[in-house]
């Protein structure tokens, strides 16, 4: 990803202009076999949620399902699991708003401030993904541990009750959330940051603007295309993500991801946990598309 | 004083980097650990016996060696499929290009609890549950890696300059010959940097591999497993191999492209 995320501007891509692009077949053909496995295990498969999610709730996977369009699934699901369908989107975007904070600083700090230390930096912030998700977010357990030194300090400066503690708490969850989605804020922060021409910023500071004044006016909007893709990237997988909730958190910061997984694995209700998903999946696709709507398709990628 | 606000944003940044590496450092610790009970999880005393006896918890080394097979797979699967995509995408005309677009990102935008409960769905609507296991999985994997294989490949391809392949051409080299003397030599770096990129995702992914396995164990579901129960301490050996191999291979590519520059340079 770090070779990637710096490429050359688009002006040096000639090919990418659609009136140099081949003609024929060749297109189509190269394009078929992806095409049909995504279709067959991406798009197909989410009508099979949707006919889940209105199945008769009084079938169970031994006896088989029938299809009733039994709509008011959605209706129990939402009354049944409200608080961590709204615990998601709480928790995920405080993550990504803490996300963005340190994510702009390290994006902006390689790409104006590291001179040549830039490609080393950029793999520093990939390295530590690199290892095992859960091997993490278990080594976070470790250091928010009830008598790990993190909790020591912060009740030896009363920020913390004598009996107080991180693990079981939404602190810990929101944590590890940050931790483990910060990569996808930083890269596309930093391939939005780096474009920027670093004279803009000088010209503003000549023009006596004070460096508040000059980021607020000059780099923070140039760089809005890589904020809004990465809160996205960010956000999107935090409302869904259930491990840092496990391993973190009780079952007081069980979120959406955390029933939906129960709900399929242990109680086997099908219908209720395929009209959770199908809600995720509608706001997930509202949100994506007011974002196409803002950038078009090409920026995406 | 003056240093100190120049510099601000790059101690910022670098702080923000360390903070990124506290767990490693615990990884790399807990490997060396030498534990007084399996429930308590803290730093005892070193030794060596978790680096030399690696497979000794039960199942975790099968478990790897099963993630390992259907990372190795699936990379194959998706790199093929994704790079296909990607030289159709840069280079070729189609309808439909804007839903394409769309078709690609929205894997890498589907929360992977959706994505794995639809699959489940499918699976099961479709009288696959008792088959779940390796095919599954693997299934699953090629599709969530196929859209990042495309990005990587795609991004590599349309920084690339086309001189070289009509110098090719003009030397009178076959399509046959400019590809795969010409094209596909400056591809091949994206290429390989997607193969990596699908294999990791493939070996750490939990969520919706853990929806779709049915009675087969990868190296994450294992994690999750004994989390439960209390963590052998080989786990973080294996955090601890996986981060190491990763580093080199990245710090190895990116000397060897610097050389390349440099040797290029010096022509």
């Amino acid at each position: 990803m770090a070779s990637t995320a710096g490429t050359a501007p688009v002006t040096t891509a000639p090919a990418s202009d659609e009136s140099d692009r081949r003609r024929g077949l060749t297109g189509y053909i190269l394009l078929i076999p992806g095409v049909v496995w995504l279709a067959l295990f991406f798009v197909i498969p989410f009508y099979s949620l949707l006919a889940t999610s209105l199945y008769d709730p009084n079938g169970s996977v031994f006896s088989g399902y029938e299809m009733t369009y039994h709509w008011q699934n959605y209706v129990d699901a939402v009354k049944d699991y409200w608080q961590p369908l709204l615990r998601s989107l709480v928790y995920g975007a405080v993550a990504t708003l803490i996300c963005l904070v340190l994510g702009y600083v390290l994006a902006y700090a390689i790409a104006f401030k590291a001179g040549r230390w830039k490609n080393l930096m950029l793999v520093l912030v990939i390295a530590p993904f690199f290892t095992s998700f859960l091997v993490r977010t278990l080594a976070w357990k470790l250091i928010l541990a009830d008598d790990g030194w993190v909790v020591n300090a912060l009740q030896a400066v009363h920020l913390l009750g004598p009996d107080g503690r991180l693990l079981a708490t939404p602190v810990a969850v929101i944590a590890g959330i940050v931790y483990n989605f910060l990569p996808f804020m930083v890269l596309p922060l930093y391939a939005s940051v780096d474009k920027i021409d670093h004279r803009l910023v000088e010209a503003a500071g000549d023009l006596y603007a004070n460096p508040f004044v000059g980021f607020w006016k000059v780099t923070w909007p140039l760089s809005l295309p890589g904020v809004v893709s990465g809160t996205l990237l960010t956000f999107i997988p935090a409302a869904g993500d259930y491990i840092n909730a496990q391993l973190l958190g009780s079952p007081n910061q069980r979120m959406v991801g955390n029933v939906i997984q129960n709900l399929f694995t242990d109680a086997n209700d099908y219908p209720a946990a395929g009209a959770l998903s199908m809600i995720m999946m509608v706001g997930i696709v509202a949100m994506v598309f007011i974002y196409v709507r803002r950038a078009g398709t090409e920026e995406l990628l | 004083m003056r240093w100190l606000r120049n510099n601000l944003v790059l101690l910022l940044g670098i702080a923000v980097l360390v903070y990124t590496f506290i767990p490693i450092f615990v990884v790399v610790l807990m490997s060396f650990n030498d534990p007084s009970s399996r429930l308590i999880y803290r730093f005892d005393g070193f030794t060596l016996h978790n680096w030399l006896n690696p497979c000794e918890p039960e199942g975790m080394c099968s478990a790897l060696r099963t993630s390992m097979e259907i990372g190795l797979v699936a990379t194959i699967g998706s790199t093929i499929l994704g790079t296909l995509m990607a030289f159709a995408l840069v280079r070729h005309r189609f309808v439909g290009r804007s839903s394409m677009n769309l078709l690609i990102f929205l894997p890498m935008a589907t929360p992977e609890i959706v994505m794995g409960s639809s699959l489940l769905a499918l699976f099961v609507a479709t009288g696959f549950a008792g088959q779940l296991g390796f095919w599954t999985i693997l299934i699953a994997h090629i599709m969530f890696c196929i859209s990042f294989v495309v990005v990587t490949v795609r991004s590599r391809l349309a920084g690339m300059d086309d001189n070289l392949e009509q110098a090719a051409m003009d030397l009178y080299a076959t399509p046959q010959q400019t590809f795969w003397r010409v094209t596909f030599p400056l591809v091949f770096p994206g290429i390989l940097g997607a193969a990596l990129l699908s294999f990791s995702l493939s070996f750490d992914d939990f969520i919706i591999t853990n929806l779709n396995a049915g009675n087969t164990t990868t190296f994450p579901m294992y994690v999750w497993g004994v989390a439960q129960r209390g963590i052998p301490m080989q786990v973080n050996v294996i955090g601890t191999l996986m981060f190491v191999i990763a580093v080199l291979i990245v710090v190895g590519g990116e000397v060897n492209s610097r050389r390349r520059q440099r040797a290029l340079a010096a022509r």
